[in-house]
């Protein structure tokens, strides 16, 4: 039997269609996936996201760790709750995943992916050798991510005094304890908004209220379309463990100073750069009628040939919208080949949408 | 479980026929549009082209995914649901009715002896 997170009886109750996403039965919608996007982007939606990987590491190595096992660089960190995005490479420089990390004064909070949590865990271990820490597992706690223009207050409205002030606290990328939660104010759709961490029992009362509050529940499928039009990369589909962050447009995450921080995959990323990528990320906007769709070809006439890593269809722009992987000599235009035809599309830097609004 | 008006035929593949006067009108379940989710682009086919029974006539595609819509009968497309095109929400909302993609003029009835009652195509879908 699939996993199920403690919100599992919440979802059927509301409605849901379920699916299985990465062993875990998960909601894909509760009913309109294209309303639930629009909800995000214009009024307050939540997602149960407790199938992803919460992993505390403690110890007094803890930093050094990091600064070894993740590109980006951990020392950054210097306000107490402050996040950062980064990727977890390998040797050859590939991502192994993408992920986020809260610096909770001298102990980090790590949040992985779900469908690659066995391998994430095993490479966090095995390259702990050496160094004085304890990785630590979550599954105890639920995570509820509320999104949108008026998911902060929304929230505010429903967990009380104490909970309110550290939300009001937060400054974008920043997450605290507050009480036995921990609130952040991250996400993944390119919104304002919350990501909550609650003890797996208080998480179905905790969601009724946001229910009863005017929060509505929002499948995994909004989620897709919401951090598409937000330019965020999907592991799996924009990048894996074959595909270089430079060419995944995650060259932002990579700290390149200090200059003698060694990091897991620095030395190919690197060479990678001295030789000049032969890939990078860009956006794909399609005006006319059809769909992009990931693994879709890219032509660029006299440049080359490249690949749609994800594609959909924006309902917030009204047409389709694409990450691809293209020769680094494409300019502002290619073509699509959809079902044999080949269709004209824009060439754009994402993000497509921000704060519900078109941005490129 | 979702509506199989007992008046239509029905392919496995999730197209609904109607046949009237010799004309198949035809459009896909509301088992097919519920399990594609919203949609947002259907693609008919040409007024004027002829197609064979089993002939993709068309497409539709959701936030999800794409899937062909195949005729259960031959004969000359003679019009197609244009209304679609600006809102292909349509067939979310009224599948069977409003819904519908395109009308073919059929040159053989008997073709639809080939296609599924709604009981076949009922236990078809329970089966899935």
């Amino acid at each position: 039997m699939a996993n199920r997170t403690a919100l599992y009886d919440s979802h059927l109750q509301a409605g849901a269609k379920m699916v299985d996403f990465g062993g875990w039965d998960m909601p894909i919608n509760y009913g309109s996936q294209i309303e639930e996007h629009n909800t995000v982007r214009t009024d307050a939606g939540m997602f149960d996201v407790s199938h992803m990987t919460v992993v505390d590491v403690s110890g007094p190595g803890s930093q050094a760790y990091l600064q070894y096992l993740l590109a980006n660089d951990v020392a950054k960190l210097k306000t107490p709750g402050k996040a950062l995005y980064t990727g977890m490479l390998n040797e050859d420089g590939g991502v192994i995943d993408d992920l986020i990390v809260y610096n909770m004064e001298g102990w980090y909070r790590v949040v992985v992916n779900c469908a690659t949590r066995e391998k994430d865990l095993a490479w966090m271990n095995a390259q702990s050798a050496g160094h004085d820490v304890t990785i630590t597992e979550r599954p105890d706690f639920s995570m509820i991510a509320v999104q949108g223009p008026n998911a902060i207050a929304k929230t505010c409205a429903v967990v009380g005094e104490p909970k309110a002030a550290v939300i009001q606290s937060l400054s974008v990328f920043q997450g605290l304890p507050a009480q036995d939660w921990f609130i952040a104010r991250t996400g993944y759709t390119g919104e304002d908004g919350l990501e909550i961490m609650v003890p797996n029992e208080q998480a179905p009362g905790f969601w009724q209220q946001l229910v009863e509050g005017g929060v509505a529940p929002c499948g995994l499928g909004a989620r897709d379309t919401l951090r598409l039009e937000a330019g965020m990369n999907l592991y799996g589909s924009d990048m894996d463990e074959t595909v270089s962050p430079l060419c995944a447009g995650m060259g932002w995450t990579i700290a390149w100073s200090p200059e003698d921080r060694v990091f897991i995959g620095r030395k190919a990323l690197e060479q990678q750069k001295a030789d000049g990528a032969a890939f990078k990320q860009v956006g794909l906007v399609l005006e006319t009628r059809g769909v992009l769709r990931g693994h879709q070809k890219v032509s660029v006439l006299n440049v080359g040939e490249g690949e749609i890593t994800s594609g959909t269809f924006s309902p917030t722009l009204g047409y389709s919208i694409a990450l691809a992987r293209v020769p680094v000599a494409t300019a502002d235009s290619a073509q699509v080949e959809i079902r044999g035809k080949l269709h004209e599309v824009k060439v754009v830097k994402p993000p497509f949408v921000r704060n519900g609004k078109q941005v490129f | 479980m979702s509506e199989i008006p007992t008046e239509l035929r029905y392919l496995s593949s999730h197209e609904w026929v109607r046949l009237e006067d010799g004309v198949a009108t035809v459009g896909i379940t509301a088992h097919a549009q519920e399990a594609m989710g919203d949609l947002v682009y259907v693609e008919t086919p040409e007024v004027g082209t002829t197609l064979a029974a089993g002939d993709e006539a068309g497409v539709v595609e959701s936030v999800k995914a794409a899937s062909d819509i195949y005729t259960p009968v031959a004969g000359e497309v003679i019009e197609v649901n244009a209304d679609l095109e600006d809102a292909p929400e349509t067939v979310n909302t009224d599948p069977y009715g409003a819904g519908w993609m395109f009308k073919i003029q059929v040159a053989d009835a008997a073709e639809l002896e080939n296609t599924l009652t709604a009981d076949e195509y009922q236990a078809q879908i329970e089966d899935e």
